[in-house]
């Protein structure tokens, strides 16, 4: 009886537990559930398909969508070389000032410079997509239920619409978006649209696997030291548990 | 000690002290509701929140048919040139119709222009129907794309899960062509 | 008395010196050293013992991440994403913070609910129990402002929401709502003062946590038998029976917090406070934090907008009289059959209503809803008044060292006499 009541508090906790998955977990079309590397508790980024996949947004989504979180600098974390960085930062424009004579002026970017965005603001980015907003895509696979399964499932859900669904103007059909009228045009559609460095063949399968890679590291820049240091707490607090117990059994040894 | 010489002290001296305890406890809580007020009172809205209480909008580019929105208090206000046409419609409704029955002409100061907040009733998303591309539903004036609210040509709630018309803002008109929201 | 100092009987000649000035060390001595403490405490009463350590990794986390917080609607997504990724260990603090509030509710809902099964509120325990109720309301303040700071979608629609739901008062209602914003909207002076409120508030919480720690120490901890502890052969010393079992229940609390924190750190989190707040654009479907969505599951089971409002409040008002509405002397639910039997499925319904505050307010949801909302005010307005007069008790042991003594294991010879001999 006494264990049975002491059990029921866990099960009590871990049925509030459980509860959460299912709170989260919306309703709408179901996802392929694609593997990554970086699923399960020893995840860890595949940091070429990650450079990649930066490769992919700088030249192909960056024309719409900002990454304002992050700046050049983050990119060594991805094992770009700081001579790297800073080229790649270079390549951009920013605006400075004011300088000493009060004026504002542009200046090539640095490596502590944030990512430039393509438009100067939300007004600016609407006017130029047909009154839709590219979100942000700093922390877009935090940012949406079942993160890189659903972006990528959405790069990849374009379609012809089905018989007697007719598109509003402007708008494109994806199975997978909520709605599925999505502003958007298939933004990775043939192959070779980029050309990576490092060789691999761009076919747009590669191209959505290693942007999605970019952004879910770009999401979660902590993940691999927060699993890695998850898995030594958990260890250790086990260990200490087992010593506790046993300390407890010992001093309860003269009740019992 | 208050207690101990109270004992000891004539009667009618008692009455003058107690007396003069209620005085002083009645001045002291008057007091303290002194010191209270402004703490409470500084988190009522400031000046420079309250000077942007009121909007002011230019009516003359807003041509027939068409619609701006402006920030009000922080919410969107509707402001909609009517066209005859709608005007029309909105008017010959028979109010036995309507879920939140309003007439036409109690929800406008001129009539080609409907003022509205444009917040749902429901649970306050902001509906569509503002551009010339947006959804306006099955009744001409506005949908409201989070639980498929209907609002008709004179922001009346027509069919879905809004229980009332869309608020129409205190405004006045400071000349034709001009109104001030608020 | 002369002296003017304490006796103290510390061998330490530094501490006894300091404690003859101010005798903090006699005091820990007597009300966590020797406390007699009812021998037959189970796990449910590691969770008072949590609830103390998950405030106090609340405050310090809170305190940390403020250095690095920005108050303003233009900055305080951003500066909470810097946190994330700029400053030193920040994602671990914001993490711990994060879901040490969804961990303080769990642990705190397991703690009253071990207060309602066992009777902890029954006399003389009545304001002790209140004081927690208190407790409750002030977390509950201090949680949903502090999941308003971040700036995310959720945060404002969830602020938006909730700070309307004054506006249901009539007369006074949309002023009050005026008030609590310092405008016309969710907008930077509401941010302000939510994160100067939601600063302040743990304090407060301390505050009220010694104070319910203090009514305990009078009239001494509740046990799962319900009844009196009779003499000393009932009680053990709270160190180091107590301060043993406390540490097995807080390592297994850590692990669950560790494997949360560290690996599925937005489980309970919803995405869309991901996407920086915007005033025009409403999410779909807004819900609050899971841990207040058995209440938010009553708010719309009432098709009224002030009586959804007023069920909302009562349903944590009751709590406060609920010493005087259970109207039986046995505390224990072991020994209430029926009562037993309504408690469990009073548990039920608030699991139901949890689910059905996630749900969006369609049938069946809306349905299941009203009937859960129903019996979760009966058992408390009806079923307990009647059950104290109605029901029969089981027979209660006669001390608590009895059925211990019994009920566990092998026993050495001549156990199960001795604490007769004594009582």
């Amino acid at each position: 009886m006494r264990r049975l009541t002491s059990l029921k508090g866990l099960l009590l906790a871990a049925g509030l537990l459980a509860a959460g998955p299912a709170l989260a977990a919306g309703e709408g079309v179901e996802l392929p559930n694609t593997r990554f590397s970086f699923d399960g508790i020893f995840g860890h980024f595949d940091r070429a398909s990650a450079q990649r996949g930066f490769q992919v947004y700088k030249e192909v989504c960056a024309n719409c969508h900002s990454m304002h979180l992050l700046s050049y600098r983050h990119l060594r974390e991805l094992g770009l070389s700081e001579a790297e960085v800073r080229a790649i930062a270079a390549t951009v424009q920013v605006q400075d000032g004011p300088n000493d004579e009060g004026q504002m002026f542009e200046r090539a970017g640095r490596p502590s410079d944030r990512f430039r965005s393509p438009f100067p603001n939300a007004q600016a980015a609407r006017a130029a997509n047909n009154g839709a907003l590219p979100p942000d895509l700093s922390v877009i696979v935090k940012a949406r239920e079942n993160g890189a399964d659903y972006i990528h499932a959405l790069l990849t859900g374009y379609e012809d619409p089905p018989a007697g669904v007719t598109l509003m103007p402007g708008m494109n059909y994806n199975k997978y978006f909520p709605g599925h009228q999505i502003g958007m045009a298939p933004p990775l559609n043939s192959e070779g649209q980029v050309e990576f460095h490092d060789g691999t063949k761009a076919t747009v399968e590669q191209m959505v696997n290693d942007v999605v890679q970019f952004l879910a590291w770009a999401a979660e820049p902590e993940m691999e030291q927060r699993k890695a240091m998850g898995v030594k707490i958990v260890v250790f607090l086990v260990v200490l548990g087992f010593l506790a117990y046993s300390v407890k059994r010992k001093v309860w040894a003269d009740v019992h | 000690m208050a207690e101990s010489m109270a004992q000891t002290a004539p009667q009618d001296g008692e009455t003058r002290r107690d007396f003069l305890q209620l005085v002083t406890g009645a001045f002291a809580a008057v007091g303290v509701g002194a010191v209270v007020w402004p703490f409470i009172s500084s988190m009522n809205p400031a000046r420079d929140v309250l000077a942007l209480s009121t909007t002011e909008v230019d009516l003359t580019p807003i041509a027939t048919g068409s619609a701006v929105t402006v920030m009000w208090r922080g919410k969107p206000v509707f402001v909609r040139n009517r066209t005859a046409e709608e005007i029309k419609e909105a008017r010959e409704v028979p109010l036995a119709e309507l879920r939140d029955p309003a007439t036409d002409q109690s929800r406008v100061k001129k009539d080609n222009w409907l003022i509205l907040v444009g917040v749902c009733t429901h649970l306050g998303c902001v509906p569509l129907g503002q551009k010339p591309t947006d959804p306006r539903g099955d009744y001409g004036g506005w949908f409201c794309p989070c639980h498929g609210s209907h609002y008709d040509t004179s922001g009346r709630i027509r069919r879905g899960p809004a229980p009332a018309n869309l608020l129409v803002p205190d405004y006045t008109f400071t000349s034709d062509t001009q109104i001030r929201v608020g | 008395m002369a002296s003017g100092l304490h006796k103290s009987d510390v061998a330490n000649p530094v501490l006894r010196w300091i404690d003859a000035r101010l005798p903090v060390i006699t005091m820990l001595q007597k009300e966590y050293g020797t406390f007699p403490t009812p021998r037959n405490f189970n796990y449910f009463w590691n969770f008072g013992a949590l609830a103390m350590v998950n405030l106090l990794i609340m405050i310090a986390t809170g305190i940390f991440l403020a250095m690095s917080y920005t108050p303003h609607v233009n900055y305080a997504f951003d500066s909470v994403e810097r946190i994330m990724r700029d400053v030193n260990f920040g994602w671990l603090l914001r993490y711990v913070h994060a879901n040490g509030a969804s961990m303080f509710f769990i642990v705190v809902y397991v703690h009253i609910w071990r207060g309602l099964y066992y009777g902890s509120y029954k006399a003389p325990r009545e304001l002790l129990w209140i004081l927690g109720v208190v407790i409750f309301l002030l977390m509950m303040a201090t949680a949903f402002m502090g999941y308003v700071l971040p700036w995310g979608q959720m945060s404002f629609w969830g602020a938006t929401v909730i700070t309307n739901l004054f506006s249901a008062f009539p007369l006074v209602g949309e002023h009050i709502v005026t008030w609590l914003w310092g405008g016309f909207s969710v907008d930077n002076p509401t941010l302000n003062r939510f994160f100067s409120l939601h600063y302040l508030l743990p304090f407060v919480i301390f505050g009220v946590v010694f104070l319910h720690v203090a009514a305990l120490h009078i009239t001494g901890s509740n046990n799962p038998l319900g009844i009196d502890p009779k003499g000393p052969q009932d009680t053990l010393p709270f160190h180091p029976y107590y301060t043993a079992k406390d540490s097995v229940g807080l390592v297994v609390y850590f692990i669950v917090f560790a494997v949360l924190v560290f690996f599925f750190p937005n489980l309970l989190g919803h995405p869309d406070n991901y996407i920086p707040a915007d005033p025009l654009v409403t999410p779909p479907h807004i819900v609050p934090e899971w841990y207040f969505l058995p209440f938010y599951a009553i708010l719309r089971a009432v098709p009224s907008k002030l009586g959804g409002v007023l069920m909302m409040f009562g349903s944590i008002a009751v709590l406060f009289i609920l010493p005087w509405l259970d109207t039986s002397p046995v505390r224990s639910m072991r020994f209430r059959p029926l009562a037993r039997i309504a408690l469990l499925v009073w548990l039920v319904s608030f699991l139901v209503l949890l689910y059905c505050g996630g749900k969006p307010p369609d049938e069946p949801y809306v349905t299941i809803a009203r009937i859960a909302t129903l019996y979760y005010f009966a058992y408390f307005l009806v079923i307990l008044p009647l059950l104290g007069r109605l029901e029969r008790p089981l027979p209660l042991p006669e001390s608590i060292a009895l059925p211990v003594l019994r009920g566990g294991g092998p026993l050495p010879a001549g156990a199960v006499s001795k604490p007769m001999e004594k009582a």
